[in-house]
């Protein structure tokens, strides 16, 4: 039996689904977090039942793509728990009124974030409302569990409507049920109202959004440099040296095993950023360097999610993404992408027209650099001075703002208008987002951490079996006269294709300049996704498409380098 | 009678008629946006600018080239 899940968006279908079968999801305070469909299992009554999470949708028509999907599960489905925020009732019955009419499935309603409307002053009559429908109505709140078990313990209750077909107008019919259930009562001003009308009225939403931004970047730092300093250096230095150089005595120097595992050793220590071995230099990119900054941008990222932040960025920032063909949504996978270009990419399905994807695919690709590139990035250019790495991120800006403009001019067609429902802020619960931390951290040791050990074991071999002298004999024109850079950099590049923080961390021994490393790291940053971003864009945009976005991007590498060499050159640096 | 991009912020408005296509009828009856209504302004930057309104206990972004397709009247 297959039971679907579904509301309209940001009504806490994701959370009621990991109550409901264990399968751990991503769920946030703004609407469109689900772009895929989840599959999870539950049992009741001793029937096994599958549960599906559908994304959010505002009806049946099947206008957009997440609603064509949710139409095509309805057939296949045996019944449906229609889920709704029930401190919007209203707006959320519509889709109710729908599913019980054009569905024809057995439905039970859950009225969702119960625990809100007490708060709101909102009195709804669950009984009545039920007797209205003629369907179990449920009363929950997913994010404590609330009311969980009564939905298990009812799920079998759920049937079929025999609601008749009223000859009013749809709104018309939903307000009288409304307004035969719901009664109001005056509240007093929350600081939370306050500071959700001063973050979008203009000019104080725009001093709340800088300083959201700067206090983010800030926290992330010091999170990140705290981290570094107090627990990961401390403990790879006391720890984990005297054990591997235990490891490289046994293996010795100069053997084909100790160079694979070890590396090189600079004047008898180990230098874990230049060694290239995989239980140094593999291990400690992705521990030493990168994770610590992934725990605290994910810190920073599910406390804006779950506060309800990002839409009011998206409406702050719609006018600037409307000249590069987008609208302000686009702030969601950019924004995703900073943490790893794989959800930014797929976050593009927020976008329903073939130019919109296709602009906001080439510009995240191009221009975001993930959470394990700027980590590496400051660990390479950090020391020289933070506005070194501020160069990075102006330069890629620049290129977000001159690409989407070309693109915007060029491909046919028009900017997409923002229309997007805002949800209210809510005060973040430390529960779920250690819960959300912990499955993003787990994500980046499952998926990206053996992408790394392959990455350092496909530089030994790769240098072993001299491909890379190969291509640096091939590529050496462009990259040491267009670039300035020494034709060794096209190890990083070839590396780059499969692990992005890897690639920075091989110009380390490179022995580059200043100069040479700006130009080195903006280059690796831009001129190709990783293997994994790839493989999804490749998904989302279809070959052809694809094929177009990696030709704007080499070009753009290309321009870039040389643009930025000379200008750098020209500036002393 | 104006269109909403017209507006004054922190003006209520009955909608009175929306022209447009099917399509983007559609989209804005589904978030509530119909004739008959009475929604609140919240900002207004410019007549150019995207527009954010109060609808029930809701809030609702949307470009200025929708919001010029609405048209109401200030209450």
């Amino acid at each position: 039996m297959k039971i679907l899940l579904m509301g309209n968006p940001n009504v806490g279908k994701s959370v009621l689904f990991s109550r409901l079968t264990g399968v751990k999801v991503i769920a946030s305070n703004y609407p469109g977090t689900t772009v895929e469909f989840k599959k999870g299992a539950m049992r009741f009554c001793n029937i096994k039942a599958e549960v599906i999470d559908v994304p959010g949708t505002y009806s049946l028509r099947a206008v957009s793509a997440a609603e064509e999907v949710a139409v095509k599960l309805i057939a296949g489905a045996g019944l449906i728990i229609n889920i709704i925020d029930a401190t919007n009732l209203e707006r959320n019955l519509h889709l109710t009124l729908e599913l019980i009419r054009k569905a024809n499935k057995p439905i039970i309603v859950v009225l969702n974030m119960w625990d809100e409307t007490k708060h709101l002053g909102i009195e709804i009559d669950g009984n009545k409302l039920q007797e209205l429908l003629g369907v179990p109505v449920v009363a929950t709140c997913a994010l404590s569990g609330e009311g969980i078990k009564e939905l298990v313990y009812k799920i079998n209750e759920a049937k079929l409507s025999a609601l008749k077909y009223s000859k009013l107008p749809l709104w018309d019919e939903i307000g009288d049920i409304v307004d035969s259930v719901q009664k109001l009562h005056h509240r007093h001003h929350t600081f939370l109202d306050v500071l959700q009308d001063i973050s979008i009225k203009p000019p104080f939403s725009f001093a709340v959004g800088l300083t959201v931004i700067i206090l983010s970047f800030f926290v992330i730092r010091i999170i990140g440099e705290g981290l570094i300093n107090y627990v990961f250096d401390p403990f790879f230095e006391n720890i984990y040296s005297p054990f591997i150089l235990q490891v490289s005595g046994f293996l010795r120097e100069g053997t084909f095993w100790h160079k694979i595992f070890i590396g090189n050793l600079t004047g008898g220590e180990i230098d874990y950023r230049q060694s290239l071995g995989l239980v140094t230099t593999g291990f400690y990119v992705p521990f030493g360097m990168v994770l610590p900054y992934i725990i605290s941008f994910y810190f920073v990222l599910s406390v804006l999610e779950d506060w309800g932040y990002l839409p009011r960025l998206a409406v702050l920032t719609d006018r600037l993404f409307h000249r590069l063909g987008l609208h302000g949504y686009a702030i969601i996978p950019m924004i995703l992408g900073l943490g790893c270009n794989v959800p930014g990419a797929l976050a593009v399905r927020l976008f329903e027209a073939k130019r919109e994807k296709f602009i906001a695919a080439t510009l995240m690709a191009i221009a975001v650099p993930c959470m394990a590139q700027t980590a590496m990035i400051i660990g390479v250019l950090g020391k020289f001075g933070g506005q070194y790495v501020l160069i990075v991120f102006i330069v890629l800006f620049c290129l977000l703002q001159i690409l989407g403009n070309i693109m915007n001019k060029l491909i046919k067609g028009q900017s997409p208008e923002i229309l997007l429902e805002i949800p209210p802020y809510r005060l973040p619960h430390i529960g779920s987002i250690l819960k959300k931390l912990w499955m993003r951290i787990g994500g980046f040791i499952k998926e990206a951490v053996p992408l790394v050990l392959t990455g350092i074991l496909a530089v030994n071999i790769l240098y072993f079996l001299r491909v890379i002298d190969f291509f640096a004999g091939v590529f050496a024109p462009v990259i040491t006269k267009v670039w300035g850079l020494p034709k060794e950099v096209i190890g990083a590049l070839l590396i780059g294709f499969l692990r992005k923080d890897v690639a920075v961390g091989m110009l380390r021994p490179l022995g580059l300049t200043l100069k040479q490393l700006i130009v080195g790291v903006t280059i690796l940053s831009i001129y190709f996704p990783c293997a994994a971003t790839f493989a999804v864009l490749c998904r989302e945009l279809g070959i052809k498409d694809m094929v177009k976005s990696v030709m704007i991007m080499i070009s753009t590498t290309v321009i870039v380098g040389f643009v930025l060499n000379i200008i750098l050159t020209l500036g002393g640096v | 009678m104006i269109s909403l991009n017209k507006l004054d912020a922190d003006k209520s408005a009955k909608v009175l008629s929306i022209d447009a296509g099917i399509n983007l009828k559609d989209r804005l009856y589904d978030l509530g946006i119909k004739e008959g209504i009475v929604i609140k302004k919240i900002t207004a930057a410019s007549t150019r600018g995207t527009v954010v309104i109060k609808l029930g206990r809701g809030q609702i972004a949307l470009g200025s080239g929708m919001a010029s397709k609405i048209i109401v009247e200030p209450v």
